[in-house]
């Protein structure tokens, strides 16, 4: 068994309204930034798998990501291996 | 006395409101602890409100793997009776039990208030001793209570009677879309609670709990308790309390 290192990123789905994404473009203008725009507001979640192989650590992850990380109606996700680990040893 | 149970979770804060109520509207009230999978022969259960499992990830969404959100599951899936209130309804969406999902406020803030709802049916369930269109007035108290669902779905749950509650103007009339303080958290079509294609599965936002005795303001919220409770009454007694179907819709 090896350890694998993923992280999934959950975005509103387009068309979905997203008051937080609303609200940082709405504060740009205090910063004096313009010319930025469809600003979506999601999450991030980092994990590790123990599986024997990384297709069986990511069918895992595939799983988690659809039934619990995210709410199909309403979100979508994207599953990635990230390049550093962030606060873990190994991965 | 027809037992009602209410599930309660970490973080559940109107469970014991909704036990009063209950026994205020007539019925038994039973608490059922979220490690357990056994609903103690209730012919009815509550899904209260608060922050199950403090609302992480997603308001609801930890909930719905509890043991006893499983045994809720099926228990619906054999028609019996499931009324998620508030954060209840969050978790029953979230478990599929209802269609739709409840997205953050429009204004992005937690809001606790009376406002105005009405049954658009008399003729379910957990609405049988409400008139249809008469404005209720019932307390909110949520940040993410804005109901969200695609078009399609939408236009099924019109067609089909599955729009429940929604939230209106003092005349009864429904309120706009977002902009319309009337539809406090923006919600699509002013839904503020639904019901599922078969009858036996509602949600609803608001807190029929809390608007229990005038007292306090309101005792609008009775009816939908009383119909609760004697609906499941009925429904123990193998009596038709429960409409066979709803509407064509999922």
């Amino acid at each position: 068994m090896s350890e694998f290192r993923f992280a999934v990123n959950v975005l509103p789905k387009a068309g979905i309204l997203d008051p937080q994404g609303r609200a940082v473009e709405g504060s740009l203008g205090h910063l004096g930034i313009s010319g930025v725009s469809a600003v979506r507001v999601g999450r991030r979640v980092e994990l590790t798998v123990e599986a024997p192989d990384e297709a069986a650590a990511r069918a895992v992850v595939e799983r988690l990501a659809g039934e619990l990380l995210s709410n199909p109606l309403i979100e979508s996700f994207a599953i990635e291996r990230p390049a550093h680990a962030a606060g873990v040893a190994g991965g | 006395m027809t037992r009602i149970g209410v599930v309660v979770f970490p973080g559940s804060n109107r469970d014991a409101d909704t036990l009063r109520a209950i026994e205020i509207a007539g019925g038994e009230p039973v608490r059922l602890w979220h490690e357990q999978a056994s609903l103690e022969g209730c012919a009815a259960i509550v899904v209260p409100g608060g922050f199950a499992y403090g609302d992480y990830l997603r308001a609801g969404v930890i909930a719905r793997f509890s043991p006893v959100m499983r045994s809720v599951t099926a228990f619906a899936a054999e028609g019996g009776l499931v009324f998620g209130i508030c954060n209840g309804f969050q978790v029953i969406a979230e478990a599929g039990l209802v269609p739709g999902a409840l997205l953050r406020n429009r204004s992005l803030r937690f809001l606790g208030r009376d406002v105005l709802i009405a049954v658009e049916r008399a003729d379910t369930a957990f609405t049988r001793h409400a008139q249809p269109h008469r404005p209720l007035r019932i307390p909110i108290a949520h940040g993410e209570g804005c109901y969200f669902a695609d078009d399609a779905t939408l236009e099924a749950l019109e067609r089909g009677g599955q729009v429940l509650f929604r939230y209106v103007h003092p005349d009864g009339t429904a309120a706009g879309d977002s902009g319309d303080l009337d539809n406090p958290n923006g919600s699509l079509h002013a839904i503020a609670g639904v019901i599922n294609a078969r009858g036996n599965v509602a949600g609803l936002m608001p807190h029929p709990e809390c608007a229990i005795e005038a007292v306090t303001g309101s005792d609008d919220g009775l009816a939908i308790i009383r119909s609760l409770v004697d609906s499941a009454g009925a429904a123990e007694m193998g009596t038709a309390g429960v409409p066979a179907t709803v509407g064509a819709a999922s």
